[in-house]
Parts: C-alpha cells; structure tokens; sequence
C-alpha cells in the first residue's frame, strides 16, 4: 500500500503533461504542478481518503481556473498564443496545429478532453474532478471535438481575423 | 439480437472512441459504423485528435522531473513558490485594487450622506475575493492558526465582538483573516479553503442600513450570498455554484447569527 506521499511523488510525471497541454507554456505550467504540490502537502489532513491522482488533478485543474481569471482581469493582456515561436513549417507544424485548436476551447471543454485521451481518466473520474455529473462531462467531451474538428478542417484563416 | 435494433447514440460513440463503451455494445456499435461511412469518419476524425494530443504532450511524462518539482525539495520549501504566478498575481492584485480601489473610494464618497446600497457592499466583498482567493503566499494577515489573537485584534478594530465561525464539519479549513476598508469603516475579511484548493471568504462590517435577508448575487465567475442583521453586514463568497455556495453559507450564518449573539 503505497503511502500518501509517495502516490504523489508518482503522478508528478503525469501532472507535468496536464499542465503543459493546458497552459502551452512549459514554466507556467511547472509553476502550476509546483503549486499543486504544495497545496496537496499542507492539505494532506483534508483528504479523506480516495484516488490521490484525482485528488492531484482537482488542484491542479482549480489553480488553473484561478490563474486564468486573474489574466483575464489584467485590462491591456495579449493573447497567450502571441507567446508562441512564429509558425515555421516543419515537423512541429503539426503539433502547433492541435495547440492551437486547443487554445480555442472554452476552459471547461478544454480540461475535460484533456484528462480523457491524454491522462486517461474515465468519465467518472472527470466528473469528480469537474464536480458536475457524467453527462455534463459528455457534452463538453463533444463540444470539444466538434470545435477542434471545425479548427482543423480550415477554419484557422477566419479564426485569425476574428482575433 | 435486440443490441443489434437498439440506436447508437453519440455519447456511445465517445465512449467507443474512449475505450468506455460496455463490452455488451462493442459489437453493434462496430457494425453500425460500418453501415454508416460519415459517422465512421467523425470517430476516425476524434480518433486522430487523441493521437495529436498525445503526440503533442505524451513525452513530457517521460521527462525527468525537475528539481524543484521533487517532493523533499518542495517540502523543504514549504511555502515559498512560483515565479512566474506571483508575478501575475500581483499585476493583478495591484490592477484591481487601483481599479476596484478608485471605484469603491469614488462610491463611498457619493453614498457618505446616502444610505448605503446592498450593492456597493457586495461589489466591495466580491472585489476582496476576487483579489485575494488567487494568492497563495500572502493570501491573509493572520493565519488561521492564530484564531484567538486574529478575533481579538479585529473585534477591537471593527468595534464589535467577531464570530469566526468553525466550518471544519463541512470539510472548510480556516485560512485566516484581514482588515480591509469597509462602508463606514473596517471590515474583517475571513477565508477558508476546501481540500482541492476552492477558496470561500466572509466579508463583514457595520454597515448604516436596517436587516436584510439573505440574497443571492451572482457575478461572472464568483457569487456572494449577503444579509444584514443588526447593523452588521455579511457577504459570503464563493465559486459561482450555487447549491455550494448555500450549503457553506448556512453553516456560517448558523454560527454567526445565534440568536443572542453581542454585537454593539
């Protein structure tokens, strides 16, 4: 039976690649998995006992949330996507594609997706981490790939006028 | 087979498409999709997308962890973190307190004479959680483990004698507390965080206006329940879910409001 802390220690890997496809920004997204950690640490007290993965990635998710909001608040903010390298052609362009359809997500939608086909959570796992029922989960499962589907199939030239 | 009649539904081709699809349906589902070319391109088109997705980010797993990411080396800090975040953070905190500060400073001066609207009230209380609920090293004056000197030091200030309520049974943990402007003078600011990190905070003051019951607002991204009671005004806010936000709020106004409760 493996202790807390060492549950932790083992999905700090898998929190790392949350955090990187959430923020596309490998030092926001350390910070977060930094600050998750510490608050699991000082809350230990508070976990009544369950999946600590989950656990992990409910912290993680709500620091995210948080993170975004006080973005958002900042009145003069260029969108994070302007951070990225100029779009050069080559193996990384289509890598930079999904980025880019997954930075038009709603946050909700985006979280979802995210903790099923790359963490690999099952819808009720979501559903506890997003704190809403497992059709709610669905619907944004398919919001999700609906509007990174209409991104794909050539929708950036207009996307980029409307930013 | 009646699996075979049965529809296929678009959640059940989610869950195909996720491996959660119960093991009874696999073999209808499959032979639906073939009957039905541009369903069969939509899952192959999700499918693609899950396999960008862990293209893109798979390999950060396989990376070695950072040293600052470690466990000991985050546990030997303790609370000290983020670079970047707090950087943010306080480019935030500073914008909304010019922002929410000039605003709230221009609305106390207007009302001095006028009797103080419920809303400059709940506007001054959501403002402070709103600025606060995202710190995390500095998120109060006082920590909660200093509970007597903190009620002490603010009774004394505002002029009436603090409940700070305990909400350990509803899984709350007190935070601490701090002195903001209030309507007619300080108020207390108390808040308490929940085991993944939500954040809830009471705002409270005297304030010049008779009882009011408990009334909800609700904002872009948080929602505050208020109430008055004695010349004193509460404001409870919280992430905008409101069956939450009532059950927190219950327990607070339960232990705030005891019939008796000194407040002059």
């Amino acid at each position: 039976m493996a202790t807390f802390q060492q549950s932790v220690e083992a999905t700090i890997p898998a929190l790392r690649r949350y955090a990187r496809a959430l923020t596309r920004d490998a030092d926001i997204a350390d910070d977060l998995v930094q600050d998750t950690l510490v608050r699991a640490l000082r809350s230990e007290h508070l976990f009544h006992g369950g999946e600590v993965r989950s656990w992990l990635y409910t912290i993680l998710t709500n620091l995210n949330r948080n993170r975004l909001r006080s973005l958002a608040r900042r009145p003069a903010i260029s969108p994070i996507e302007d951070n990225d390298a100029p779009e050069l052609p080559g193996p990384e362009a289509g890598g930079r594609d999904i980025e880019r359809a997954l930075a038009t997500l709603v946050e909700d939608q985006r979280n979802a997706l995210l903790l099923v086909v790359l963490e690999g959570l099952t819808y009720r796992e979501v559903a506890e981490v997003q704190g809403v029922p497992i059709g709610t989960v669905m619907s944004r499962l398919a919001r999700a790939r609906v509007q990174i589907k209409t991104y794909l199939d050539g929708e950036r030239p207009a996307l980029r006028r409307v930013k | 087979m009646s699996d075979h009649e049965q529809p296929v539904t678009e959640d059940e081709l989610h869950a195909y498409v996720d491996g959660e699809l119960p093991p009874d349906r696999l073999q209808a589902v499959t032979a639906w999709l073939n009957d039905h070319p541009s369903e069969a391109a939509t899952v192959a088109a999700w499918r693609a997308q899950a396999e960008a997705i862990r293209a893109r980010f798979g390999a950060v797993a396989d990376e070695p962890v950072p040293a600052r990411l470690k466990l000991e080396q985050v546990m030997r800090n303790g609370g000290t973190m983020r670079r970047s975040l707090a950087a943010i953070a306080a480019a935030a905190a500073v914008v909304a307190f010019v922002f929410g500060g000039a605003a709230g400073w221009m609305a106390r001066g207007a009302s001095a004479a006028a009797p103080l609207g419920a809303g400059s009230f709940t506007a001054d209380a959501l403002e402070a959680h709103r600025l606060y609920v995202v710190e995390v090293r500095h998120p109060v004056e006082v920590p909660g483990s200093e509970r007597a000197h903190m009620t002490q030091w603010l009774s004394k200030r505002l002029g009436y004698e603090q409940r700070v309520p305990d909400l350990s049974a509803i899984g709350l943990k007190l935070v601490g507390g701090r002195l903001l402007p209030g309507p007619t003078g300080a108020a207390a600011f108390y808040m308490y965080e929940g085991p993944s990190g939500e954040r809830y905070t009471i705002y409270c003051s005297k304030v010049p206006v008779g009882d009011s019951a408990l009334r909800f607002k609700e904002g872009t991204t948080f929602a505050t329940f208020y109430w008055v009671e004695d010349k004193v005004g509460y404001a409870v806010a919280g992430p905008d879910d409101r069956e939450k936000l009532e059950k927190v709020t219950k327990a607070i106004y339960e232990q705030m409001d005891r019939p008796g409760a000194k407040k002059s």
